[in-house]
């Protein structure tokens, strides 16, 4: 099965993370109780995550690992998901206003019946969000991370074209900012 | 804002196609560097009808949202709520009635069906062949009738609903849609006669524009491209969701990797979804559409939810992130034509400029669905 191999190979690049995953696996369980534990826990959930590698229940949200990690560790952890034949789906931001971060979400799945679909996250300051590009491994990622530099102004290090793509050519505001106003 | 300036051979100039031209289907601008006949670079550029739908979504609640999922691509909406709802119903864990998921299915293929007529039509229109064209819209407008009974409207469908469908179907829609399976196999006969095995068709696609697997890997091409470079992936199978493991159907996949493997793979498909729709009527069960308590104010467990259809031109994803509020924190919409364009730049250098625009063709292009 596709999904040990890959967590046993992050877990290689990463051994700093084992003990993370343990750590993470409480809050999956908190997760997946039922929405009013939820709702008073809203302030907890505001606690920044840590880097680790999460295994996720596919049924309830979509997806079979999540994977956050340094910027530094992000072509590592690209270029191990490349060899292992997936297909990156998309690249997006988040807006953590509150925490004063900035995330990137990377989701990649498989074209084979061996279903595993990874997200791979990755957290900047919000004042200088500068995370390096994975172009080099994904051309496809181009777009997608002009797109993201568009909507959040984050910065791809070492993107050979980084030009707004859906905002005009000369637009310096990044709408999906939270504290952006029209 | 510079460009990087870009080192050419002596005797190259710059072309512009677009943003007006008859065969970028919609506003889109590629600008390519010319040496002859031949495209020596070409640059794709996007974003003449974006309208930040992603940013609507913020300044909405779930319900609200429900039209714009239509407007992304007007030719294959249907799919493009299905996926929404799906998405929503499944962080919200909603229970939608067996009918209703059965309802949703027949609709979206053919809406499938509609909108594979009009790639068809539109792309033998590209090669120079003006009649399929009006013979495609007829058939076209049966399904677009069909649907029009029962949605009300003719392309930017808000039929789904969370938990159901908006109403049922009625048993006009059910004798239509049989006799729409028997005229549409007959023409997909007719069709095979008239072009696919017509002799200019063949030399105009075959061999041109191919899109090697690794390149399909590269840029997450999904959809009609990726099996017609042998990749056998369709979501309705490799991750079944709402009815689609109760059908027996076929995943067309062509393995030539070409133009014409590409035009092949949506002619079989159009036969797969008649398939679909026939046992869809053959099983539908009895019963409501709607959940006996309709959900009213949606409000989804904190949390980041992904989820995935298949629509017309390939893998549709939604990521939702929710703060518990009843507005999505964040929504995200992975369209699959935005994945599929971008392979363009690398993939028609080289090409003959008649060639490259039946490549263009080839990709099925929905602009608005990339720029959202």
């Amino acid at each position: 099965m596709i999904i040990e191999t890959v967590t046993s190979q992050l877990l290689e690049l990463f051994p700093e993370y084992a003990q993370a995953t343990e750590h993470v696996v409480e809050i999956v369980a908190l997760e997946e109780q039922p929405s009013p534990e939820a709702k008073k826990g809203k302030k907890e959930q505001l606690v920044t995550r840590q880097n680790g590698l999460k295994n996720c229940s596919y049924d309830a949200c979509g997806y079979h690992l999540d994977l956050q990690l340094s910027t530094g560790q992000l072509l590592a952890a690209t270029a191990l998901l490349f060899k292992n034949g997936f297909f990156l789906e998309t690249i997006t931001g988040v807006d953590w206003i509150k925490e004063k971060q900035l995330e990137a979400v990377y989701d990649f799945s498989r074209y084979d019946f061996d279903l595993c679909r990874v997200v791979v996250r990755t957290r900047v300051p919000r004042e200088n969000p500068a995370i390096p590009t994975i172009t080099g491994i994904y051309s496809g990622a181009s777009w997608h991370e002009r797109e993201t530099h568009d909507f959040f102004g984050i910065k791809f290090q070492g993107h050979p074209h980084l030009i707004p793509l859906l905002l005009p050519e000369d637009a310096d505001f990044h709408p999906l900012l939270k504290d952006f106003k029209a | 804002m510079t460009e990087p300036i870009v080192l050419q051979p002596d005797e190259t100039f710059v072309l512009n196609v677009g943003p007006q031209h008859p065969a970028t289907h919609g506003v889109l601008r590629v600008k390519m560097t010319m040496d002859g006949e031949y495209i020596y670079n070409a640059e794709t550029v996007i974003g003449y009808i974006h309208r930040m739908h992603e940013k609507m979504a913020e300044n909405r609640t779930y319900s609200q949202y429900l039209p714009n999922l239509s407007r992304l691509d007007y030719l294959s909406a249907m799919a493009y709520s299905h996926g929404y709802v799906l998405a929503v119903e499944k962080a919200a864990a909603i229970e939608v009635p067996e009918r209703a998921e059965y309802i949703r299915a027949i609709t979206v293929e053919l809406n499938r069906i509609s909108s594979h007529l009009v790639w068809f039509g539109a792309f033998v229109l590209d090669l120079g062949g003006f009649s399929p064209l009006m013979y495609a819209f007829d058939d076209r407008e049966q399904i677009l009738d069909l649907l029009e009974g029962i949605t009300g409207s003719r392309l930017t469908y808000c039929y789904f609903r969370f938990g159901g469908i908006y109403n049922d179907i009625d048993e006009d829609f059910i004798q239509g849609t049989r006799q729409f399976i028997k005229r549409m196999r007959k023409a997909l006969k007719m069709y095979r006669k008239l072009v696919t095995t017509n002799i200019i068709l063949i030399k105009r696609l075959k061999g041109i524009a191919p899109v090697s697997v690794d390149m399909c890997q590269r840029y997450g091409a999904t959809g009609p491209v990726a099996r017609g470079s042998g990749i056998n992936y369709d979501v309705r199978k490799n991750e079944p969701y709402s009815v689609y493991s109760d059908f027996d159907f076929d995943v067309p996949v062509f393995t030539e990797c070409d133009a014409y493997a590409r035009y092949n793979v949506r002619m079989e498909e159009m036969e797969q979804s008649l398939r679909i729709i026939e046992q869809g009527l053959d099983k539908l069960p009895d019963g409501p559409v709607n959940p006996e308590k309709k959900p009213k104010a949606i409000k989804l467990p904190p949390g980041d939810y992904y989820s995935t259809v298949e629509a017309g031109r390939g893998s549709f994803g939604i990521r939702i992130v929710s703060d518990g509020d009843k507005n999505p924190y964040r929504l995200k919409l992975r369209t699959p034509t935005f994945s599929n364009m971008h392979l363009f730049d690398e993939a028609c250098r080289g090409m003959l400029i008649a060639d490259a625009l039946a490549f263009m063709g080839s990709l099925d292009l929905v602009i608005p669905e990339m720029d959202r």
